[in-house]
């Protein structure tokens, strides 16, 4: 059998007869003061369970962190004032309620390599462990559901915005994290429909 | 746990009954123990004689068809704020309907332990829901109590075509527009100009005393036998006729009728010692009366709001199945249906200038293209469309593109609105490719001819069937004069035209089999878009353009065209266009029944005679291609 082992693809990361139905997914999204990953800080986490096509809305997370660094210039976007005070608990009880909520689960969010980087970092100035949750990016599997075609130049990013707008998603709530993590649940939810339509896939394929 | 969802769903839902009756704090806590469901057309909710869930349902978007006896006949259509599934919950008894999604829908599962103690407490509640069932206790499928559960005032568009008219509520104008005795004739007459009505009710401390309509305007004032500053009460017809609100369609008319009145004003008791609760004019009951092309113009002049042509649409797709069920010939159809979809795109392209902040600054032409601007589209399909403006000067250049682009984004948005789908290629007037000024375009389209790649044809393809929805027709007209003068300078544009008409996939096998999807969602299925319709529509176009004929973009007429100008050719124009209009006819039909563009077809759900139909078009379709293969072979151009 060795030789046909030569042709198998990368591992798959899922037992074939999970179904993405079935899959408890983390959809999460969080506002910082910045970009930078080592000197800014998470000021928000948002995150909801998505499971079989259903968002629970009292089963969803939504916590503001108490930080020092404060940036004037992002408070604009997210409108987290840092005297704004609704039971605000430390980085580090946050963080620990954050990965007890995330459990196993599958990390969904928009370019899910900032938001997890961020909170990463976050987790390593805490003496935390690192995620390790198998990671989807809308912003990623948005393309994958556009057509092939040389009349139509794709963009290289797609900001929520621009799927919210696709999809019809109001975007009443954008720029606060739950806000921001409910838009990225309804957008994957008819992402995952548009790659049916197009194909039968799998939660494997997901991530290929 | 009090979030920002919550939030988002109390806010939802304090617009509708029974959630407007909550006090604020109750809906917050309420809303944080929702579900939201995400549903794929077609998805069920629930089944018939299925247990009851513990939650019942709010449609937040989309459609939920409610359905009984598999017969496939819709008792009832929920959208944006509708209830459904609560009266088996309270009942406690099995679901005694399906619901299914008759599109994408997203909704929101209430739980019964939680909305229940509200409903026990809190009066205005209780009472909603108990005149919510109560009436239905006995009959709960009766046509007259199919929309009791939303109130009198929502009347859902789809029942307006159901036998019992006798027997339905009519759906009356809440918003009565009214003046007092004093009010001078002329500000009576400025008064209906503006809020676009036929009839003022003049009151007095909140009462009806007497009306002023069109007509009373034109006997007394017109006629020069009152002054225009007679006050309403000199000129207005009185007593009032009144009558209860509850009234049934053929109620409204008989009292009409009896009365040789186009108006009645609808009290709270039905006398006019109570205040006037609406009014109902001969157009309402027109409207009642069915779907008519001519009431459907009429109520898409009246809409206001982009959301209001939503439902008028839904009727014209009842319209075109009462067509189809009555087998009337299709070109008949298509011309009827076509010219109700363009009033529809008209209609928001109006509404769109209007929210615009300045007129547009020179002259422009809103184009259909595609299957719309060749007049055969007839379901819900992508939106494929272009604007041409004037040329300006290059001062003016950037202000005039910017207005455009914004003018066409807000109508793509509109139109997507009323149920046309993006397009996915983004052939649409808000991609800045698609909205140029006249020399531009004619730059475009010589580009495209002079280098003929694969691309250029085929964006040939989707352009070159153009037809003018809403604006200037010589710019138009000069376009076309400018492709067809490009193209007579470079016919060897013609042989890719052809390649490309060739290109589409064969529609049978080696063993005359129907050649079927391999993959997705549409596996196993017969795409007749692709494999029947595109071959005659690119064939069309080719030979249309070889003519040089201008303006006929529909593909049954162009074949209709060249039968008469290649008499020896006649016949197979002629069983062209009769193919044409057969598979579109088939592919409408598929579509109404699936609610969707009816591309694919499921062969299995053909009867015999069917698949033999379709391949009797095939034929066609080979001896056409053969005909422009042979004709426009490149050793013949060169």
């Amino acid at each position: 059998m060795s030789i046909f082992s030569f042709w198998k693809k990368e591992e798959d990361l899922f037992d074939e007869n999970i179904t993405i139905e079935e899959t408890r997914f983390v959809v999460l999204d969080t506002e910082t003061t910045g970009f930078d990953y080592d000197n800014d800080r998470i000021l928000c986490i948002g995150a909801l369970v998505l499971q079989n096509s259903v968002i629970s809305v009292q089963n969803s997370f939504e916590v503001y962190l108490q930080q020092d660094h404060y940036d004037k210039s992002t408070a604009q976007i997210h409108g987290i004032l840092k005297d704004f005070i609704i039971k605000r608990p430390s980085e580090l009880e946050a963080l620990q309620q954050f990965l007890d909520f995330v459990g196993d689960s599958v990390i969904i969010a928009h370019h899910t390599i900032f938001d997890v980087t961020m909170i990463n970092k976050a987790l390593e100035r805490n003496n935390l462990p690192q995620l390790t949750n198998p990671r989807l990016d809308t912003a990623h599997l948005y393309k994958k559901t556009l057509i092939k075609s040389h009349l139509f130049e794709r963009k290289d990013h797609y900001t929520l915005d621009d799927l919210a707008d696709k999809f019809d998603i109001s975007k009443k709530d954008r720029h606060t994290a739950l806000g921001d993590a409910y838009i990225t649940a309804i957008a994957f939810l008819k992402i995952v429909k548009k790659l049916k339509d197009k194909k039968e896939i799998n939660l494997n394929q997901l991530f290929k | 746990m009090k979030n920002t969802i919550s939030h988002r769903v109390a806010d939802f839902l304090k617009n509708f009954p029974p959630f407007n009756f909550l006090h604020p704090k109750d809906l917050e806590k309420l809303s944080e123990q929702i579900s939201i469901l995400y549903k794929d057309k077609d998805a069920v909710v629930f089944t018939e004689n299925e247990k009851t869930h513990d939650s019942f349902y709010v449609v937040h978007k989309g459609a939920i068809a409610l359905k009984k006896n598999q017969k496939n006949d819709t008792l009832d259509m929920c959208d944006e704020g509708d209830i459904f599934g609560l009266r088996p919950l309270l009942a406690q008894e099995n679901y005694i309907m399906e619901a299914r999604a008759h599109e994408e829908s997203i909704l929101y599962a209430i739980p019964i332990a939680v909305f229940k103690p509200y409903a026990l407490e809190n009066r205005n509640i209780g009472n909603f829901l108990i005149e919510s069932y109560a009436s239905n206790t006995r009959n709960p499928y009766s046509d007259i109590h199919k929309d009791k559960l939303y109130g009198d005032d929502i009347h859902d568009p789809l029942q307006s075509n159901s036998h019992s008219l006798d027997l339905q509520p009519i759906k009356y104008s809440k918003k009565i527009v009214t003046c007092s005795p004093s009010t001078t004739a002329r500000d009576i007459a400025k008064l209906m100009t503006k809020k676009k009505v036929g009839a003022v009710l003049i009151v007095d401390e909140m009462l009806p005393i007497g009306i002023i309509t069109d007509k009373d305007l034109r006997n007394k004032i017109v006629t020069g036998d009152f002054p225009i500053l007679t006050t309403a009460e000199t000129i207005m017809t009185k007593p009032v006729i009144t009558y209860p609100k509850k009234m049934t369609v053929t109620e409204a008319q008989m009292a009409m009728m009896k009365s040789n009145i186009s108006y009645l004003c609808l009290t709270k008791d039905g006398t006019k010692n109570t205040k006037a609760v609406g009014i109902l004019s001969k157009h309402d009951v027109m409207v009642a009366l069915g779907n008519n092309p001519a009431v459907l113009i009429k109520a898409l002049k009246r809409a206001k709001k982009v959301k209001d042509i939503k439902p008028i649409r839904a009727r014209i797709m009842q319209l075109l199945q009462g067509y189809l069920d009555q087998n009337i010939p299709m070109t008949l159809i298509s011309k009827i249906i076509t010219e109700l979809n363009e009033a529809c795109t008209t209609r928001v392209i109006e509404m769109s200038l209007d929210k615009m902040s300045s007129p547009p600054p020179v002259k422009f032409a809103w184009l259909a293209l595609g299957s719309q601007g060749r007049s055969e589209q007839m379901l819900h399909t992508d939106q494929d469309n272009a604007i041409v403006y004037e040329n300006v000067t290059d001062v003016f250049r950037e202000e005039t593109k910017i207005y455009f682009q914004k003018f066409a984004s807000l109508v793509n948005k509109g139109l997507f609105e009323i149920g046309y789908d993006y397009c996915p290629a983004e052939m649409m007037a808000s991609n800045p490719k698609w909205c140029l000024s006249l020399n531009e375009w004619k730059e475009q389209v010589h580009y495209w001819i002079t280098n003929p790649g694969k691309n250029e044809v085929l964006l040939s393809f989707i352009f070159f069937d153009y037809n003018l929805t809403y604006g200037d027709s010589e710019i138009v007209n000069q376009l076309s004069d400018s492709i067809f003068e490009s193209i007579k300078a470079n016919p060897i544009f013609y042989v890719h035209l052809v390649s490309g008409a060739l290109q589409s996939p064969s529609p049978t096998g080696f063993f005359r089999q129907f050649l079927v999807e391999q993959d997705g969602a549409n596996k196993d299925n017969f795409d007749i878009k692709r494999r029947a319709l595109m071959p005659l529509t690119d064939a069309a176009r080719v030979l249309i353009l070889s003519h040089s004929v201008k303006s006929i973009s529909n593909t049954a007429e162009r074949f209709e065209k060249l039968a008469e100008l290649e008499p020896n050719n006649r016949e197979l124009y002629l069983s062209c266009s009769y193919s044409f209009k057969a598979l579109l006819k088939f592919r409408t039909k598929q579509g109404l029944l699936h609610n969707d563009s009816g591309q694919f077809i499921a062969l299995e759900s053909l009867s015999k005679m069917e698949k033999i139909k379709l391949k009797r078009t095939f034929k066609t379709i080979k001896e056409l291609q053969e005909l422009i293969s042979v004709r426009f072979n490149i050793a013949n151009v060169v």
